[in-house]
Protein backbone atom coordinates (compact mmCIF):
# COMPACT_ATOMS: atom_id res chain seq x y z
CA UNK A 1 0.00 0.00 0.00
CA UNK A 2 1.04 3.33 -0.95
CA UNK A 3 0.42 6.88 -0.12
CA UNK A 4 1.58 9.74 -1.71
CA UNK A 5 2.90 12.60 0.93
CA UNK A 6 5.85 14.57 -1.02
CA UNK A 7 6.59 15.15 -4.39
CA UNK A 8 9.97 13.78 -3.87
CA UNK A 9 8.02 10.00 -2.93
CA UNK A 10 7.70 9.67 -6.81
CA UNK A 11 10.63 8.96 -8.93
CA UNK A 12 10.67 10.60 -12.30
CA UNK A 13 9.57 7.91 -14.19
CA UNK A 14 6.73 7.51 -11.45
CA UNK A 15 5.69 11.04 -12.47
CA UNK A 16 6.03 10.88 -16.46
CA UNK A 17 3.71 7.54 -16.31
CA UNK A 18 1.56 9.33 -13.70
CA UNK A 19 1.20 12.61 -16.42
CA UNK A 20 1.08 10.23 -19.32
CA UNK A 21 -2.31 8.70 -17.57
CA UNK A 22 -3.58 12.05 -17.43
CA UNK A 23 -3.20 12.84 -20.91
CA UNK A 24 -4.69 9.52 -21.72
CA UNK A 25 -7.93 10.20 -20.12
CA UNK A 26 -8.01 14.07 -21.11
CA UNK A 27 -7.90 11.87 -25.05
CA UNK A 28 -10.69 9.06 -23.48
CA UNK A 29 -12.55 9.86 -20.57
CA UNK A 30 -14.87 7.90 -21.32
CA UNK A 31 -12.50 4.70 -21.42
CA UNK A 32 -12.32 5.67 -17.46
CA UNK A 33 -15.55 6.77 -16.54
CA UNK A 34 -16.25 3.07 -14.43
CA UNK A 35 -12.74 2.08 -13.62
CA UNK A 36 -13.36 3.06 -9.43
CA UNK A 37 -16.68 1.95 -9.53
CA UNK A 38 -17.72 1.26 -5.88
CA UNK A 39 -14.63 2.76 -4.35
CA UNK A 40 -14.78 5.47 -2.08
CA UNK A 41 -12.76 8.69 -1.35
CA UNK A 42 -12.46 10.04 1.61
CA UNK A 43 -11.90 13.66 1.60
CA UNK A 44 -10.75 14.73 5.39
CA UNK A 45 -10.16 18.56 4.88
CA UNK A 46 -9.34 19.93 8.53
CA UNK A 47 -9.31 23.32 6.95
CA UNK A 48 -11.19 25.06 4.39
CA UNK A 49 -10.13 24.62 0.48
CA UNK A 50 -12.83 24.97 -2.07
CA UNK A 51 -10.34 24.15 -5.18
CA UNK A 52 -8.37 20.82 -4.17
CA UNK A 53 -11.46 19.45 -2.22
CA UNK A 54 -13.59 19.84 -5.57
CA UNK A 55 -11.16 19.03 -7.89
CA UNK A 56 -10.55 15.42 -5.59
CA UNK A 57 -14.32 14.64 -5.52
CA UNK A 58 -14.52 15.54 -9.16
CA UNK A 59 -11.81 13.30 -10.01
CA UNK A 60 -13.34 10.33 -8.24
CA UNK A 61 -17.20 10.97 -9.22
CA UNK A 62 -15.76 11.04 -13.34
CA UNK A 63 -13.58 7.86 -12.23
CA UNK A 64 -17.24 5.92 -11.22
CA UNK A 65 -16.20 6.11 -7.55
CA UNK A 66 -18.00 7.92 -4.51
CA UNK A 67 -16.90 10.45 -2.03
CA UNK A 68 -17.83 10.86 1.64
CA UNK A 69 -15.81 12.66 4.19
CA UNK A 70 -15.73 16.72 5.93
CA UNK A 71 -14.84 20.00 4.60
CA UNK A 72 -13.87 21.65 7.76
CA UNK A 73 -12.50 20.53 11.00
CA UNK A 74 -15.29 21.78 12.98
CA UNK A 75 -17.61 18.90 11.45
CA UNK A 76 -14.77 16.24 12.73
CA UNK A 77 -14.39 14.50 15.79
CA UNK A 78 -11.08 16.91 16.01
CA UNK A 79 -13.18 19.03 17.60
CA UNK A 80 -13.55 16.34 20.18
CA UNK A 81 -9.86 15.86 20.48
CA UNK A 82 -9.56 12.79 18.33
CA UNK A 83 -6.15 12.07 16.95
CA UNK A 84 -5.39 12.55 13.49
CA UNK A 85 -4.35 8.60 13.83
CA UNK A 86 -7.36 7.62 15.77
CA UNK A 87 -9.46 9.52 12.78
CA UNK A 88 -7.29 7.95 10.37
CA UNK A 89 -7.75 4.37 11.29
CA UNK A 90 -11.71 4.81 11.75
CA UNK A 91 -12.23 6.24 8.12
CA UNK A 92 -10.39 3.47 6.93
CA UNK A 93 -13.33 1.48 8.07
CA UNK A 94 -15.23 2.94 5.52
CA UNK A 95 -13.03 4.56 2.51
CA UNK A 96 -10.36 3.18 0.12
CA UNK A 97 -8.35 5.96 -0.08
CA UNK A 98 -7.79 9.36 2.29
CA UNK A 99 -7.24 12.53 0.33
CA UNK A 100 -6.37 15.00 3.73
CA UNK A 101 -5.35 18.32 4.11
CA UNK A 102 -4.89 19.78 7.54
CA UNK A 103 -3.32 23.25 9.26
CA UNK A 104 -0.74 20.68 10.79
CA UNK A 105 2.50 20.19 8.92
CA UNK A 106 3.03 16.64 8.93
CA UNK A 107 -0.30 15.28 9.85
CA UNK A 108 -0.86 13.68 6.49
CA UNK A 109 2.52 11.93 7.18
CA UNK A 110 1.17 10.72 10.61
CA UNK A 111 -2.29 9.56 8.87
CA UNK A 112 -0.65 7.55 6.27
CA UNK A 113 1.89 5.66 9.12
CA UNK A 114 -1.77 4.54 10.91
CA UNK A 115 -3.97 4.22 7.62
CA UNK A 116 -4.58 0.56 5.81
CA UNK A 117 -5.54 2.60 2.93
CA UNK A 118 -3.47 5.11 0.74
CA UNK A 119 -3.36 8.52 2.09
CA UNK A 120 -3.04 11.40 -0.39
CA UNK A 121 -1.80 14.98 1.41
CA UNK A 122 -4.01 17.82 -0.13
CA UNK A 123 -2.11 20.36 1.32
CA UNK A 124 -0.17 20.47 5.28
CA UNK A 125 -0.04 23.45 6.09
CA UNK A 126 2.93 25.48 4.56
CA UNK A 127 4.73 22.04 3.93
CA UNK A 128 4.05 19.98 0.96
CA UNK A 129 1.19 19.86 -1.78
CA UNK A 130 2.21 16.99 -4.11
CA UNK A 131 -0.95 16.79 -5.88
CA UNK A 132 -0.41 20.94 -7.32
CA UNK A 133 2.85 20.36 -8.27
CA UNK A 134 1.77 17.38 -10.25
CA UNK A 135 -0.86 20.19 -11.58
CA UNK A 136 1.63 22.44 -12.54
CA UNK A 137 3.76 19.64 -14.52
CA UNK A 138 1.10 18.57 -16.33
CA UNK A 139 0.11 21.93 -17.73
CA UNK A 140 3.79 22.79 -18.35
CA UNK A 141 3.97 19.69 -20.09
CA UNK A 142 1.42 20.12 -22.19
CA UNK A 143 1.85 23.36 -23.33
CA UNK A 144 5.44 22.54 -23.85
CA UNK A 145 5.50 19.13 -24.88
CA UNK A 146 8.60 18.40 -22.68
CA UNK A 147 9.69 19.20 -18.82
CA UNK A 148 12.89 20.09 -19.95
CA UNK A 149 15.31 22.74 -21.87
CA UNK A 150 12.99 26.04 -20.84
CA UNK A 151 12.87 28.99 -18.83
CA UNK A 152 10.53 29.42 -16.36
CA UNK A 153 9.85 32.13 -13.72
CA UNK A 154 8.63 32.14 -10.57
CA UNK A 155 7.21 35.64 -9.83
CA UNK A 156 5.45 37.02 -6.26
CA UNK A 157 5.86 35.34 -2.95
CA UNK A 158 8.87 33.14 -3.18
CA UNK A 159 9.16 33.15 0.77
CA UNK A 160 5.86 31.82 1.77
CA UNK A 161 5.03 29.86 -1.09
CA UNK A 162 4.85 25.64 -0.63
CA UNK A 163 3.65 25.32 -4.40
CA UNK A 164 6.69 27.44 -5.99
CA UNK A 165 9.17 25.31 -2.99
CA UNK A 166 7.63 22.38 -4.49
CA UNK A 167 7.99 22.25 -7.89
CA UNK A 168 11.45 23.96 -8.41
CA UNK A 169 11.87 21.14 -6.06
CA UNK A 170 10.51 18.77 -8.77
CA UNK A 171 11.76 20.26 -11.72
CA UNK A 172 15.24 20.05 -10.79
CA UNK A 173 15.27 16.34 -11.60
CA UNK A 174 14.67 17.51 -15.41
CA UNK A 175 17.29 18.62 -17.43
CA UNK A 176 18.14 21.80 -18.70
CA UNK A 177 15.19 24.01 -16.57
CA UNK A 178 16.44 27.79 -16.20
CA UNK A 179 15.15 29.09 -13.10
CA UNK A 180 14.39 32.91 -12.93
CA UNK A 181 13.46 34.33 -9.61
CA UNK A 182 11.13 37.22 -9.56
CA UNK A 183 10.04 38.60 -5.97
CA UNK A 184 10.27 41.81 -3.94
CA UNK A 185 13.10 41.75 -1.30
CA UNK A 186 11.16 40.94 1.67
CA UNK A 187 9.93 37.50 -0.30
CA UNK A 188 12.81 36.47 -1.77
CA UNK A 189 12.83 32.50 -2.02
CA UNK A 190 14.34 31.17 1.14
CA UNK A 191 18.33 30.32 1.60
CA UNK A 192 17.81 26.69 2.33
CA UNK A 193 15.56 25.75 -1.28
CA UNK A 194 18.72 27.57 -3.14
CA UNK A 195 21.24 26.03 -1.09
CA UNK A 196 19.83 22.79 -1.01
CA UNK A 197 17.87 22.19 -3.95
CA UNK A 198 19.35 25.00 -6.98
CA UNK A 199 22.79 25.10 -5.71
CA UNK A 200 23.37 21.22 -4.81
CA UNK A 201 21.72 20.09 -8.22
CA UNK A 202 24.05 22.91 -10.24
CA UNK A 203 20.57 24.41 -11.73
CA UNK A 204 21.01 27.69 -13.25
CA UNK A 205 19.25 30.50 -11.81
CA UNK A 206 19.14 34.09 -11.70
CA UNK A 207 16.84 36.06 -8.91
CA UNK A 208 15.44 39.63 -9.82
CA UNK A 209 13.22 42.47 -8.66
CA UNK A 210 11.70 43.11 -12.19
CA UNK A 211 9.56 41.24 -13.65
CA UNK A 212 9.48 43.32 -17.03
CA UNK A 213 13.02 43.06 -17.47
CA UNK A 214 13.11 39.20 -17.63
CA UNK A 215 9.63 39.03 -18.63
CA UNK A 216 11.26 38.29 -22.92
CA UNK A 217 13.26 35.24 -21.88
CA UNK A 218 10.80 33.70 -20.54
CA UNK A 219 8.68 30.19 -21.56
CA UNK A 220 6.50 29.98 -18.52
CA UNK A 221 5.74 32.34 -15.95
CA UNK A 222 4.21 31.32 -12.47
CA UNK A 223 2.64 33.96 -10.94
CA UNK A 224 1.70 33.61 -6.94
CA UNK A 225 -0.43 35.48 -4.36
CA UNK A 226 0.74 37.19 -1.65
CA UNK A 227 -0.95 35.37 1.59
CA UNK A 228 -2.58 38.13 3.60
CA UNK A 229 -2.26 35.85 6.70
CA UNK A 230 1.87 35.79 6.75
CA UNK A 231 1.59 39.74 7.54
CA UNK A 232 1.75 41.39 10.39
CA UNK A 233 1.31 44.82 9.26
CA UNK A 234 -2.12 45.40 6.74
CA UNK A 235 0.40 48.63 5.10
CA UNK A 236 2.93 46.16 4.60
CA UNK A 237 0.53 43.18 3.26
CA UNK A 238 -0.91 46.13 0.60
CA UNK A 239 2.78 47.12 -0.57
CA UNK A 240 3.77 43.58 -1.33
CA UNK A 241 0.55 42.24 -3.11
CA UNK A 242 0.88 45.16 -5.04
CA UNK A 243 4.77 44.58 -6.33
CA UNK A 244 3.87 43.12 -9.43
CA UNK A 245 0.70 43.11 -11.29
CA UNK A 246 0.41 41.06 -14.92
CA UNK A 247 -1.39 43.01 -17.32
CA UNK A 248 -2.20 42.69 -20.87
CA UNK A 249 -0.18 46.02 -21.57
CA UNK A 250 2.85 44.17 -20.02
CA UNK A 251 2.44 40.84 -22.21
CA UNK A 252 1.88 42.80 -25.56
CA UNK A 253 5.20 44.81 -25.10
CA UNK A 254 7.82 42.12 -23.36
CA UNK A 255 6.25 38.71 -23.57
CA UNK A 256 6.94 35.54 -26.05
CA UNK A 257 3.92 34.46 -28.36
CA UNK A 258 4.11 31.05 -26.78
CA UNK A 259 4.62 32.35 -22.96
CA UNK A 260 2.61 30.04 -20.86
CA UNK A 261 1.03 32.01 -17.86
CA UNK A 262 0.34 29.67 -15.25
CA UNK A 263 -0.66 30.47 -11.62
CA UNK A 264 -2.44 28.04 -8.56
CA UNK A 265 -5.17 29.98 -7.97
CA UNK A 266 -7.11 31.88 -6.15
CA UNK A 267 -5.56 34.92 -7.50
CA UNK A 268 -5.95 38.15 -5.74
CA UNK A 269 -4.82 41.11 -7.88
CA UNK A 270 -1.80 40.15 -9.28
CA UNK A 271 -2.74 38.50 -12.38
CA UNK A 272 -4.99 41.53 -14.44
CA UNK A 273 -8.46 40.54 -15.56
CA UNK A 274 -7.38 41.53 -18.89
CA UNK A 275 -5.15 39.05 -19.16
CA UNK A 276 -7.70 35.94 -18.76
CA UNK A 277 -8.37 35.94 -22.54
CA UNK A 278 -5.11 35.93 -23.83
CA UNK A 279 -4.30 32.83 -25.33
CA UNK A 280 -0.86 32.45 -23.22
CA UNK A 281 -3.33 32.74 -19.50
CA UNK A 282 -3.06 28.84 -18.94
CA UNK A 283 -4.21 29.21 -15.30
CA UNK A 284 -7.92 28.04 -15.73
CA UNK A 285 -6.59 25.17 -17.71
CA UNK A 286 -4.30 24.19 -14.79
CA UNK A 287 -7.16 23.87 -12.94
CA UNK A 288 -9.17 21.61 -15.20
CA UNK A 289 -5.52 19.34 -15.23
CA UNK A 290 -5.38 19.45 -11.59
CA UNK A 291 -8.73 17.08 -12.18
CA UNK A 292 -7.02 14.95 -14.36
CA UNK A 293 -3.60 14.22 -12.58
CA UNK A 294 -5.95 13.20 -9.41
CA UNK A 295 -7.65 11.09 -11.50
CA UNK A 296 -4.32 9.37 -12.39
CA UNK A 297 -3.07 9.59 -8.88
CA UNK A 298 -6.16 7.91 -7.23
CA UNK A 299 -6.18 4.83 -10.07
CA UNK A 300 -2.30 4.47 -9.72
CA UNK A 301 -2.86 4.62 -5.98
CA UNK A 302 -5.50 1.66 -6.01
CA UNK A 303 -3.53 -0.19 -8.34
CA UNK A 304 -6.00 0.55 -10.69
CA UNK A 305 -4.30 0.01 -14.77
CA UNK A 306 -5.66 0.20 -17.87
CA UNK A 307 -4.07 -1.12 -21.07
CA UNK B 1 42.71 13.33 40.94
CA UNK B 2 41.59 10.12 41.72
CA UNK B 3 38.16 8.51 41.30
CA UNK B 4 37.29 4.87 42.45
CA UNK B 5 37.12 2.48 39.31
CA UNK B 6 33.71 1.24 38.90
CA UNK B 7 32.77 -2.92 39.45
CA UNK B 8 29.79 -2.95 37.44
CA UNK B 9 28.46 0.38 35.00
CA UNK B 10 29.51 2.32 32.57
CA UNK B 11 32.50 4.69 31.28
CA UNK B 12 31.55 7.86 28.88
CA UNK B 13 34.68 8.64 27.32
CA UNK B 14 36.25 10.71 25.20
CA UNK B 15 33.59 13.51 25.73
CA UNK B 16 34.83 16.46 23.79
CA UNK B 17 35.86 18.76 26.75
CA UNK B 18 32.82 20.66 27.60
CA UNK B 19 30.14 18.41 26.77
CA UNK B 20 29.94 16.76 29.82
CA UNK B 21 27.17 18.22 31.66
CA UNK B 22 25.04 18.51 28.71
CA UNK B 23 25.02 14.72 28.17
CA UNK B 24 24.30 14.26 31.95
CA UNK B 25 21.53 16.81 31.28
CA UNK B 26 20.04 15.14 27.80
CA UNK B 27 20.28 11.37 29.28
CA UNK B 28 18.69 12.00 32.09
CA UNK B 29 21.60 11.14 34.66
CA UNK B 30 19.88 13.84 37.28
CA UNK B 31 17.29 11.23 37.63
CA UNK B 32 19.66 8.36 38.56
CA UNK B 33 19.95 7.13 42.10
CA UNK B 34 23.53 4.80 41.51
CA UNK B 35 26.79 6.71 42.01
CA UNK B 36 28.09 9.13 38.87
CA UNK B 37 31.38 10.79 38.41
CA UNK B 38 31.91 13.69 36.13
CA UNK B 39 35.25 14.27 35.71
CA UNK B 40 35.74 17.36 33.27
CA UNK B 41 39.12 18.56 31.39
CA UNK B 42 41.21 15.44 32.02
CA UNK B 43 43.99 15.44 29.62
CA UNK B 44 44.41 13.42 26.93
CA UNK B 45 47.33 12.66 24.19
CA UNK B 46 44.66 12.37 21.23
CA UNK B 47 42.56 15.21 22.23
CA UNK B 48 44.26 17.14 24.88
CA UNK B 49 41.58 17.94 27.10
CA UNK B 50 38.24 15.78 27.13
CA UNK B 51 35.53 14.72 29.89
CA UNK B 52 35.05 11.18 31.09
CA UNK B 53 31.48 10.51 33.19
CA UNK B 54 31.38 7.10 35.43
CA UNK B 55 28.19 6.07 35.58
CA UNK B 56 28.26 2.61 38.50
CA UNK B 57 25.34 1.02 37.09
CA UNK B 58 24.42 -1.23 33.92
CA UNK B 59 22.00 1.83 32.93
CA UNK B 60 20.72 1.54 28.91
CA UNK B 61 22.25 4.50 27.05
CA UNK B 62 20.68 6.25 24.42
CA UNK B 63 23.06 5.88 21.54
CA UNK B 64 21.38 8.07 19.32
CA UNK B 65 21.20 10.71 21.90
CA UNK B 66 25.07 10.18 22.93
CA UNK B 67 26.73 9.99 18.72
CA UNK B 68 24.08 13.14 18.31
CA UNK B 69 25.74 15.48 21.21
CA UNK B 70 29.94 14.23 20.46
CA UNK B 71 30.19 11.59 17.62
CA UNK B 72 33.66 10.51 19.22
CA UNK B 73 32.59 9.22 22.03
CA UNK B 74 33.56 5.58 23.00
CA UNK B 75 31.85 3.74 25.61
CA UNK B 76 32.99 1.39 27.88
CA UNK B 77 31.07 -0.98 29.78
CA UNK B 78 32.31 -2.82 32.76
CA UNK B 79 31.19 -6.26 34.26
CA UNK B 80 33.77 -7.42 37.64
CA UNK B 81 35.76 -4.78 37.06
CA UNK B 82 36.83 -6.22 33.44
CA UNK B 83 35.89 -4.23 30.35
CA UNK B 84 33.91 -6.72 28.59
CA UNK B 85 32.19 -4.52 25.84
CA UNK B 86 33.82 -1.03 24.25
CA UNK B 87 31.74 0.73 21.35
CA UNK B 88 32.25 3.81 19.78
CA UNK B 89 29.22 5.96 18.35
CA UNK B 90 28.92 7.87 15.57
CA UNK B 91 26.22 10.22 13.91
CA UNK B 92 23.20 8.27 14.06
CA UNK B 93 20.81 8.72 10.38
CA UNK B 94 17.71 8.85 13.32
CA UNK B 95 17.18 10.46 16.52
CA UNK B 96 14.11 9.22 18.30
CA UNK B 97 12.81 11.15 21.80
CA UNK B 98 16.39 13.47 21.79
CA UNK B 99 14.94 16.46 20.11
CA UNK B 100 11.18 18.49 20.33
CA UNK B 101 10.38 20.05 17.15
CA UNK B 102 10.26 23.85 17.89
CA UNK B 103 7.95 24.77 14.62
CA UNK B 104 4.60 25.92 16.02
CA UNK B 105 2.65 24.53 12.74
CA UNK B 106 3.89 21.05 13.24
CA UNK B 107 1.61 18.38 14.06
CA UNK B 108 4.17 17.30 16.99
CA UNK B 109 3.16 20.76 18.40
CA UNK B 110 -0.79 19.73 18.78
CA UNK B 111 -0.78 16.13 19.00
CA UNK B 112 1.79 15.75 22.10
CA UNK B 113 2.13 11.80 21.98
CA UNK B 114 3.37 11.42 18.71
CA UNK B 115 7.14 10.19 18.84
CA UNK B 116 9.63 13.01 17.99
CA UNK B 117 11.58 11.79 15.17
CA UNK B 118 14.48 13.66 13.40
CA UNK B 119 16.35 12.14 10.29
CA UNK B 120 19.90 13.14 9.94
CA UNK B 121 19.62 15.20 6.20
CA UNK B 122 23.43 16.73 5.70
CA UNK B 123 25.63 14.74 7.49
CA UNK B 124 28.41 17.41 6.48
CA UNK B 125 27.03 20.29 8.60
CA UNK B 126 25.08 17.56 11.08
CA UNK B 127 21.79 18.62 10.32
CA UNK B 128 18.72 17.14 11.41
CA UNK B 129 15.06 17.99 10.18
CA UNK B 130 11.78 16.91 11.98
CA UNK B 131 10.50 13.75 10.18
CA UNK B 132 6.67 14.98 10.29
CA UNK B 133 7.17 18.85 8.81
CA UNK B 134 10.99 18.40 8.19
CA UNK B 135 11.78 21.70 9.88
CA UNK B 136 15.71 21.80 11.15
CA UNK B 137 16.53 21.07 14.51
Amino acid sequence: MRSLINILDLSVEEIDGLLNVADDIIADPKKYSEVCHGKKLATLFFEPSTRTRLSFEAAMYELGGNVLGFSDAGSSSATKGESVADTTKMVCCYADIIAMRHPKEGAPLVASMHSTVPVINAGDGGHNHPTQTLTDLLTIRRKKGKLSGFTIGFCGDLKFGRTVHSLIQALSRYENVKIVLISPEELKLPSYVKKDVLQKKGIEYVQTTDLEAVLPELDVLYMTRVQRERFLSEEEYIRLRDSYILTREKLVKNAKSDLTILHPLPRVNEISTDVDDDPRACYFEQALCGKFVRMALIMELLGIHLD
Amino acid sequence: MHIDSIKDGIVIDHITAGNAMRIYNLLGFDKLECSIAIIKNVGSKKMGKKDIIKIDSNIPINLEALGYIDPGITIDVIRDSVLVDKRSVDLPQTLHGVLKCKNPRCITSCEQELEQIFTLTDKENRVYRCMYCEAKA
